[in-house]
């Protein structure tokens, strides 16, 4: 049961802290360079984003929930299964950033969750 | 050069960056994690020790540094690259974590471990070959 809450919240909590964070970085808009000053100036930049801090919320959450989980059961198991978060952020993609998933990207979600499903079976 | 091109030029090499570090970051968080010991309980009382445990732990932090490396990757792919692009390409990282948990940890994986594994990186290649943005850019 503990395990169930922890992945619900390593997939949930972690995919809606990747859209938040994708979202601010759309708003940074796309990085052209490279030098070590711009990246910076870049991870400042996106710190005044208050979608940033969502992201970081929720994305700190599924971290602690990492940490408790891989405290017993391997790594191997526990990061293959937190790819049920593929769905998930398909879906929240489309509806939450607007973009458009073409079928050819759904058919390779499908596969990513097939693989995690087999995954999912070595639960030892 | 097309767009999707001279995306793909700077969008490789910064995957390639996450593929590597988001898996050791989590690899020595589970060296870590497993020195603290089983987290099982949902008791207050129970909290602060592990939380010591917990920040004390050198292996700990060596992953969370990995994990920032790979964020700020990611943060620079987002810029430009769609985030339902983003998220299957890194997923080749699921071959690097199953190969370093083996390394490092000593991790057993069983021939159905690795077949799921192999699923999923089928599952990555079908994605990689769509564009990496599909919206216009601002």
């Amino acid at each position: 049961m503990l395990e169930a809450v922890l992945f619900f919240f390593i997939v949930v909590a972690g995919t809606a802290g990747e859209l938040s964070v994708s979202r601010a970085m759309k708003g940074v808009g796309e990085v052209h360079d490279f030098r070590l000053k711009s990246i910076l100036r870049f991870v400042l930049q996106s710190f005044r984003l208050p979608w940033m801090w969502v992201g970081i919320a929720l994305m700190s959450v599924a971290f602690f929930s990492l940490l408790a989980i891989l405290s017993f059961r391997q790594v191997s198991f526990v990061v293959p299964v937190s790819a049920l978060s593929y769905a998930a952020g398909a879906f929240g993609a489309k509806l939450f950033l607007g973009e458009r998933i073409s079928r050819n990207r759904w058919i390779g979600i499908a596969v990513v969750c097939l693989g995690v499903t087999i995954v999912w079976w070595t639960r030892a | 050069m097309t767009r999707t091109r001279r995306l793909q030029l700077k969008t490789m090499p910064l995957i390639l960056i996450s593929i590597v570090l988001g898996p050791l970051g989590n690899v020595f968080l589970g060296k870590g994690m497993k020195g603290v010991g089983s987290v099982t309980s949902a008791r207050i009382i129970d909290f602060l020790p592990i939380a010591s445990r917990v920040l004390t732990s050198g292996y700990i932090w060596l992953g969370i540094v990995c994990l920032m490396g790979f964020f700020v990757a990611h943060m620079l792919l987002l810029t430009w690259a769609d985030y339902s692009y983003v998220q299957p390409a890194t997923s080749l990282s699921y071959v690097s974590i199953a190969i370093l948990s083996y390394v490092v940890l000593g991790e057993m994986i069983s021939p159905l471990r690795w077949l799921g594994v192999t699923v999923i990186c089928v599952g990555v290649l079908l994605v990689g070959r769509t564009s990496p943005s599909t919206s216009e850019a601002p």
